[in-house]
């Protein structure tokens, strides 16, 4: 592959995580690390602990043990559990597996939201207007509005999501994430419900994202084509454990992924 | 002229971010305003002044506190009659204690103090939600009514709890005749519905949105929870305070605490229902229409016991009213739960179609 950004150091690290919901244990002892600028897969089958991972990155859940460190402006930091607001703060930005957008806002206030951590105006000098509020609105307008060029949703700017089809709604949710300008994109299965045409044009945009910002993507997808094509590395799950770590064709020659996508009894 | 944006073409985001971007509407809000400032003081009669179109003003300012609280951040309240109760009873004081404060500023105070109680009694919403939570406001309407009872000195020892609004004098002024008093209600309406729709269309309304729509993925992207939920709370219960405040000294005179009953905060929350959750014009038409059904009503029945000769008794009247209420409450809820508004705007947008329909 020909890209723009090399791979570079690592930016984050998990380790020993662990994370339980009552008797279920949705992960355990999990470590993997990511390095800047590369397309990190997490595969595996139902239920094995994938969008819980995504989870605990963001802090949506707090696992009982284990830390995950991030490189965030040139420092690294530790931490047992992730709290939502401090992972945004730092640069994390994330789409869900089922679509999270605001229903009853339009696309363009959808995609606006992605940059609330950066707009500065006290909410008397909105209230208000005129001046720097309104320069500040229409600043992040602009950028809004280059992520919106990106992803090609121009047309439907103005239109409630509710009504959008399901995957242009993915393809929103994609560009909220991005208008955040992360450096790491949580990305879970971005592609689920999408007919082929849909899926070659996500996948696009998740190089185009990857080699044109150099954002660091981690990606959790149940299409293998797309995972191989796509992923530079991948982490295999399996009942809340990891079986697998490499690149595309390490994991595919790996014996125990090979058993837990076949279904072989443990 | 034609209801129309073709040949407005915005070439700048500024343009596409006006308040009102296209330009039928920046004429009619003109038109509007000029009619409410001008026409109706030199036209309107007393009566229309003082019973209708001061408290439609007054009403549709808290309707527009609670839109903001329900309609936009999506959290349920059943406190409105008490935060109007604290912005009251809390206005009669600044003017009483610190008369040289002056009405407009001891207004604001009374408004900040309902927003302080707005603010305590949002701190559940931190942790339920909708109906719960719901129940939880209700204790702030039981607490308010129990304090103005309890505490002699928020109605300077009046012993049955009614206070007289004192006379409202701005910088020499007085504001006696009803003309007088619909203008300054109107102008204070006015302003704070101005701030409510620029706060709406900003960083702040788009947060409030957010947490309602989807709270998990607000805070994904940063939003702070607790702040934008209490912010609701404190700017919602800023304007009920401050159109608490205009009900006791435009509109009633005489306030006793009887006046901000549970049925005062169903008769608000009806009005967004009807009028539109999450739309400040909403909050106008809803009061709008709630204050001007009876009447309607009055008349329309007027005529038929007329065409008849049958006498229609009033007790009848009045049941079919709050029959033909409930009945339309319903029918919103069910089968149009963003209210007149979207009526409004779907006319709207047939306009903008006609007479060319495809
Ligand atoms: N909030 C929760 N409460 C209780 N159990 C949960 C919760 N979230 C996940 N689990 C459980 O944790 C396990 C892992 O779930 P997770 O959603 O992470 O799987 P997944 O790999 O993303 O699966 P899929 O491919 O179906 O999306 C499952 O057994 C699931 O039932
Ligand atoms: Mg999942």
């Amino acid at each position: 592959m020909n890209r723009a950004q090399q791979i570079g150091d690592k930016i984050l690290s998990v380790e020993g995580v662990s994370l339980a919901f009552g008797g279920v244990k949705a992960l355990q002892e999990v470590s993997f690390d990511v390095r800047e600028h590369e397309i990190r897969a997490i595969i595996g089958p139902n239920g094995a602990g994938k969008s819980s991972m995504l989870n605990v990155l963001n802090g949506v859940y707090h696992p009982q043990q284990g830390t995950i460190k991030l490189r965030a402006n040139g420092a690294w930091k530790e931490f047992h559990d992730m709290d939502s607001h401090e992972a945004a703060s730092l640069g994390i930005a994330r789409t869900f597996q089922n679509i999270a957008l605001f229903k009853g806002m339009t696309v363009l206030d959808n995609v606006m939201t992605g940059r609330n951590l950066k707009m500065r105006c006290s909410f008397l000098e909105q209230a208000i207007w005129v001046g720097r509020a309104r320069r500040e609105e229409l600043e992040h307008r602009r950028a809004v509005e280059e992520v919106i060029d990106f992803l090609e949703i121009q047309h439907i700017r103005k239109t409630p999501v509710g009504k959008l089809p399901y995957g242009l709604q993915k393809r929103v949710e994609l560009a909220r994430a991005l208008a955040a300008e992360p450096t790491l994109l949580l990305l879970d299965e971005p592609m689920s419900g999408m007919n082929l045409e849909e899926k070659q044009d996500m996948c696009r945009f998740v190089l185009d994202v990857n080699d044109h910002y150099g954002t660091t993507v981690v990606l959790i997808e149940h299409d293998m084509g797309v995972v191989m094509d796509i992923s530079d590395r991948v982490v295999v799950l399996d009942y809340g454990r990891k079986i697998g770590d490499g690149t595309p064709e390490e994991v595919r020659a790996n014996q125990a992924v090979i058993d837990a996508y076949l279904g072989v009894a443990h | 002229m034609l209801y129309r944006e073709a040949g407005q073409f915005k070439s700048t985001y500024a343009e596409d971010q006006q308040i009102f971007p296209i330009r039928q509407d920046r004429v009619a809000v003109a038109l509007l305003l000029a009619v409410a400032f001008v026409a109706v003081p030199l036209f309107a009669n007393q009566y229309w002044l003082s019973a209708i179109l001061i408290p439609f003003l007054i009403f549709s300012l808290a309707a527009l506190g609670l839109n903001i609280l329900t309609g936009y951040a999506g959290q349920l309240s059943l406190g409105t009659a008490a935060f109007m109760a604290v912005g009251a009873f809390m206005a009669y004081n600044f003017v009483l204690r610190m008369p040289w404060l002056g009405v407009i500023p001891s207004f604001i105070l009374a408004g900040l103090c309902a927003a302080g109680v707005g603010i305590v009694f949002g701190l559940p919403s931190l942790r339920i939600k909708g109906f719960y939570l719901a129940v939880a406001t209700l204790a702030c309407q039981f607490f308010v009514l129990w304090a103005i009872q309890r505490w002699g000195w928020i109605t300077n020892n009046s012993p049955s709890g009614v206070i007289a609004a004192q006379k409202v004098e701005i910088l020499g002024y007085v504001f006696d005749t009803p003309q007088r008093k619909y203008l300054l209600t109107l102008s204070i309406v006015a302003v704070l519905a101005l701030l409510a729709k620029n706060l709406m269309r900003s960083e702040t309304g788009r947060a409030f949105m957010a947490v309602r729509d989807m709270d998990v993925a607000a805070s994904v992207i940063g939003i702070p929870m607790m702040k934008t939920k209490l912010l609701a709370f404190a700017i919602s219960s800023f304007y009920c305070g401050v159109a608490g405040a205009l009900y006791a000294y435009t509109y009633l005179g005489t306030v006793e605490p009887e006046a901000f009953t549970l049925d005062l905060s169903f008769r608000i929350l009806f009005m967004i229902i009807i009028g539109g959750v999450g739309s400040i014009l909403g909050s106008f038409l809803g009061a709008g229409f709630i204050i001007l059904l009876p009447i309607f009503l009055s008349i329309l029945f007027g005529a038929l016991s007329h065409a008849t000769g049958m006498q229609i008794p009033h007790s009848v009247i009045s049941n079919l009213e709050l029959i033909i209420f409930g009945g339309l409450i319903i029918f919103f809820l069910i089968v149009e739960p963003h209210g007149l508004a979207r009526q409004w705007q779907i006319a709207k947008e047939k306009l903008r179609l006609w007479p060319f329909p495809h």
